[in-house]
């Protein structure tokens, strides 16, 4: 057992979490984050990659459609390097109601986001891809955002300022000192042992699972309803800009170009389980309708791989029997001390990834005001680690990167352009042994070939300079393979059916994968 | 669909890439040099980091040749070439097209201005001091093979000329090469069409834009080739008569490429020469087949190297020449296998591509001369002019060894 002691604990690790690490971190707290898994390993890395303008809420929900553009603009300039600047366009398909863009367009004036209408034919100029009948096309300042990159500089300047990260810490109970919360039980999965943190406030950042982390320190009735959806990556991008369908919000109505790919999001199904990963064919099936219906051709395209993303909607008793995409998009921020007797511990849950600065904003200011030590929040001033020069991400910066040294650096995964070296610096700086890791660090394995070229590389590398012992490093390979192909196998036809039948030849007839001398302990 | 739909379309097929690496173990290019990254790193992979209206990043993809194979191997159908293609229109579009670029890919203009001067130009390029100073200045390799002048121009001669009227009527599209520096090769496909039988007739025509396609000049390119289409189009009233040409890299131009790179598939002129066109070797044999080809062939009695462009091989056609020159009796014909000859039309002129484009020809060119063959047939001329500069044999199309076997040569 070991025991540490900190200002402020942070559960969970994905946006909000590392955002409260970061902000709280940024205001001279000490902080501990505790991650049962990676960083962004949840909800956070599970999402379609879209910066919100708030035009998709406009509508329905002015006063999220209000955060997400005043957000938009403060994250454009703090995170720049984790944003690309693509832009968005709503358009009214044939198959969107005509009646709604004037109510859009009024919508727009009244939340503060900007829009432009564009005439159709140079929407069309911009977007050659898009279905050829839509009717109106709106500009609004959406961006895609990389959520790993994200999460990965919120956790690097915390970490700057004096946080501690615990990855694959797995809280196991919230220790309790009569009304009031004192900390957590973890346990250190890598290592195998308890790990006693003592703090003074507890911030539950958990998302779907704050429920369940409210009831370890004996609170009932947080209720995170969670929302489940489907996003398809396509293999490249279709279009070059966020494309939004003009009307109320529903599924598969987004198509966003984010990194090499577009990812067509999403459904909305309530599920008990916030582990919930199914991926039912029909919703596949809707999806690429869906994606016909802004991309003539779309079903042809092909599709890499899908997964399943459980939104956290927070809700109240009123909501009980409204589907999920009704319910709340802001979030829930809830002091316990006031709504249950319980000292010392924080709820943040609900929102939306482009709200998660906000989130931790506020949840960071009720911390300064349980600990009676106001210090005003930073984080819409401060840029993040990477982004100091305000220059927003391009999609070609990865080229342009081994373009400048052609012959000098070793490529391990081809589809994303991940170098040996740049590889191996991860291996030094997180110790991992696990493949799918490096894919989050570095896009390693989510390219069109979906690891078929680089997970037997990366698995050597990792042998050969990590010192991983080959069946551990055999291990790593299986588990990589057997994880993707849970997102390959629902969208297996077309191009990346062939891909698949290619990569099984590499794994089965050349390596005999299934016989490797693995070692199972490795994790 | 529009232009862009249309390129859009055939970016997609980057979708088909299973990266299994075939188009890199046959790129002539990366194979001769690391400044190249090879065609399924520059093609595919490098495609999908590709934003339009974003700065080109990948100057490497520059070093493509263009000759096609990688599109030609790939099991899946990836436009690779086609695709580097469009990724050097768009270099080309943000960083400027050098000079040097602009000229040499005009060979109508070069023509126009070189054969009223043919003996002075043909004497300043074969000047060991100009061309230093035209590499200096311009970035055209000194050593780069460079036709001569003929002085006079094909067309002069068929505007004099009158075919017979045949069973079958062809419209002829010569080229610029056969314009303005082998008229003669164009004098030779016409005495071989109408000694079978066919009408020849040949419209005022221009450049096919191929050369200006190749350096990325897309829009000139487009001009070129549409007006090209128009000139030849309205001869082929008559659902019989076809187009045909001995410049291989041309007629594939019209048949496919213009349409594919320049994204040009809706334009329905363009559709109909291309349905229509015939490279001639393909034509000849096609006769042949028909019964309708003479085979009053006179033996030659000497051995012939014969190379398949890699522009001939894109037309999917086989190899036509092959079977057109097994009918001469007594002629022994050797196959060579290497890939490319280097050119690649204008790539090989280019001051920092020449000594590449010489080693991808290298292997060819040793082939040609162990093969102790004479002379070296092979369709396209601007391979047939780096042949001969690297291999020091001479060179001609085949449709010269049928026109001699014909006994054509004497009448």
């Amino acid at each position: 057992m070991i025991t540490l002691a900190t200002e402020v604990l942070v559960i969970g690790g994905g946006t909000t979490g590392a955002g409260v690490a970061w902000d709280a971190a940024l205001r001279g707290f000490d902080v501990i984050l505790v991650e049962r898994g990676d960083l962004a390993e949840g909800t956070s890395g599970r999402f379609h990659g879209l910066l919100h303008s708030g035009g998709r809420y406009v509508v329905k929900d002015p006063r999220a459609a209000r955060e997400c553009i005043a957000e938009n603009r403060i994250l454009r300039r703090v995170a720049a390097d984790c944003i690309e600047d693509c832009g968005g366009l709503f358009v009214t398909t044939p198959w969107d109601d005509p009646a709604y863009a004037e109510r859009f367009l009024a919508g727009c004036a009244t939340a503060g986001v900007d829009c432009d209408e564009l005439p159709v034919t140079q929407a069309l100029r911009e977007e050659p891809r898009l279905h050829p009948q839509i009717s109106r096309a709106f500009r609004v300042p959406d961006a895609a955002i990389d959520v790993w990159k994200t999460v990965s500089a919120l956790a690097d300047g915390a970490r700057q300022h004096g946080a501690r990260i615990l990855t694959r810490h797995e809280v196991r109970a919230l220790s309790r000192d009569g009304d009031t919360v004192t900390g957590a039980l973890a346990y250190d999965l890598r290592r195998g042992q308890d790990v006693a943190i003592q703090a003074r406030v507890t911030v539950n950042a958990t998302g779907a699972w704050a429920g369940q982390i409210a009831a370890l320190a004996g609170i009932e009735g947080v209720h995170v309803r969670p929302g489940r959806g489907i996003m398809i990556a396509m293999n490249h991008r279709l279009v070059a800009q966020v494309v939004n369908r003009c009307q109320m919000p529903t599924d598969g109505d987004i198509l966003v170009p984010i990194r090499t790919v577009s990812v067509i999001g999403t459904t909305d199904e309530h599920t008990e389980n916030p582990d919930d990963q199914a991926v039912p064919p029909a919703e596949v099936d809707s999806m690429l309708d869906e994606g016909e219906k802004l991309v003539p051709g779309f079903r042809q395209a092909r599709a890499l791989r899908v997964w399943t993303g459980v939104r956290p909607l927070f809700q109240d008793d009123k909501a009980q029997t409204l589907p999920t995409r009704d319910l709340t998009r802001s979030h829930a921020l809830l002091d316990h001390q006031k709504r249950d007797g319980v000292g010392g511990l924080i709820t943040i849950t609900g929102g939306k990834l482009t709200t998660f600065r906000l989130m931790a904003q506020q949840t960071v200011d009720l911390v300064c005001w349980m600990l009676s030590r106001m210090r005003p929040c930073a984080t819409g001033s401060t840029p993040l680690p990477g982004s100091e020069s305000g220059e927003h991400y391009r999609l070609g910066e990865r080229l342009a990167r081994k373009e400048a040294a052609l012959r000098e650096r070793q490529i391990v995964c081809e589809c994303e352009l991940v170098s040996r070296e740049r590889l191996e610096a991860v291996l030094d700086e997180t110790e991992t042994t696990e493949i799918d890791d490096l894919r989050r660090r570095l896009r390693l394995g989510m390219g069109p070939c979906q690891g078929g070229f680089c997970s037997y590389r990366a698995a050597g590398i990792m042998h050969a300079h990590g010192s991983l012992p080959a069946a551990r490093a055999d291990q790593a390979l299986t588990d990589f393979l057997k994880e993707r192909w849970k997102g390959i196998w629902p969208v297996l036809y077309g191009d990346q059916l062939r891909q698949m039948r290619f990569d099984e030849w590499v794994f089965h007839a050349v390596l005999d994968v299934e016989h490797l001398p693995v070692d199972g302990d490795a994790r | 669909m529009s232009e862009l739909a249309e390129l859009a379309a055939l970016r997609g097929t980057l979708d088909h890439c299973v990266k299994c690496t075939i188009c890199e173990s046959a790129c002539p290019v990366a194979a001769a040099t690391p400044l190249f990254p090879g065609p399924k790193y520059a093609g595919p992979q490098a495609e999908r980091y590709r934003v339009a209206g974003q700065p080109s990043v990948d100057l490497s993809v520059d070093y493509c040749s263009g000759c096609g194979i990688c599109s030609q191997v790939c099991p899946q159908g990836v436009k690779i070439a086609e695709l580097n293609a469009q990724a050097r229109h768009a270099m080309k579009v943000q960083r400027g097209v050098p000079l040097r670029d602009r000229i040499i890919t005009r060979p109508e203009l070069l023509g126009r201005l070189g054969t009223p001067v043919a003996e002075i130009a043909n004497r300043a390029l074969g000047s060991r001091a100009l061309r230093a100073a035209g590499e200096r200045l311009l970035g055209v390799h000194r050593d780069a093979p460079a036709p001569r002048f003929a002085g006079r121009r094909f067309s002069a001669w068929a505007g004099a000329h009158q075919s017979p009227v045949g069973r079958r009527r062809v419209v002829y599209f010569h080229g610029c090469g056969t314009e303005y520096y082998e008229p003669w090769e164009g004098e030779r496909v016409v005495a071989v069409l109408e000694h079978n039988g066919v009408e020849v007739v040949v419209p005022k025509q221009g450049c096919c834009g191929l050369p200006l396609q190749s350096s990325g000049l897309f829009d000139d390119a487009r001009h070129s080739v549409l007006a090209l289409a128009r000139a030849l189009e309205p001869h082929l009233a008559d659902p019989a008569t076809v187009i045909v040409g001995n410049a291989t890299s041309c007629t594939l131009m019209l048949k496919r490429e213009a349409r594919e790179i320049l994204g040009l598939e809706q334009d329905p002129v363009l559709a109909r020469v291309a349905e229509r066109t015939y490279d001639i070797c393909e034509l000849l044999l096609e006769l042949h087949q028909a019964g309708e080809l003479k085979t009053d062939l006179r033996p030659l009695r000497e051995t012939v190297a014969y190379h398949a462009p890699c522009q001939q091989q894109g037309h999917g056609i086989g190899k036509p020449a092959l079977d057109l020159l097994a009918l001469i009796p007594g002629l022994k014909v050797r196959e060579l296998d290497a890939r490319c000859c280097g050119i690649a039309g204008t790539y090989g002129l280019k001051a920092e591509k020449y000594e590449i484009a010489m080693a991808v020809g290298a292997d060819l060119f040793a082939q040609a001369r162990d093969s102790r063959a004479a002379t070296v047939a092979c369709d396209s001329e601007t391979c047939r002019w780096q042949i001969t500069h690297g291999s020091g044999l001479p060179s001609s199309h085949p449709i010269d060894y049928l026109y001699r076997s014909y006994g054509l040569d004497e009448v």
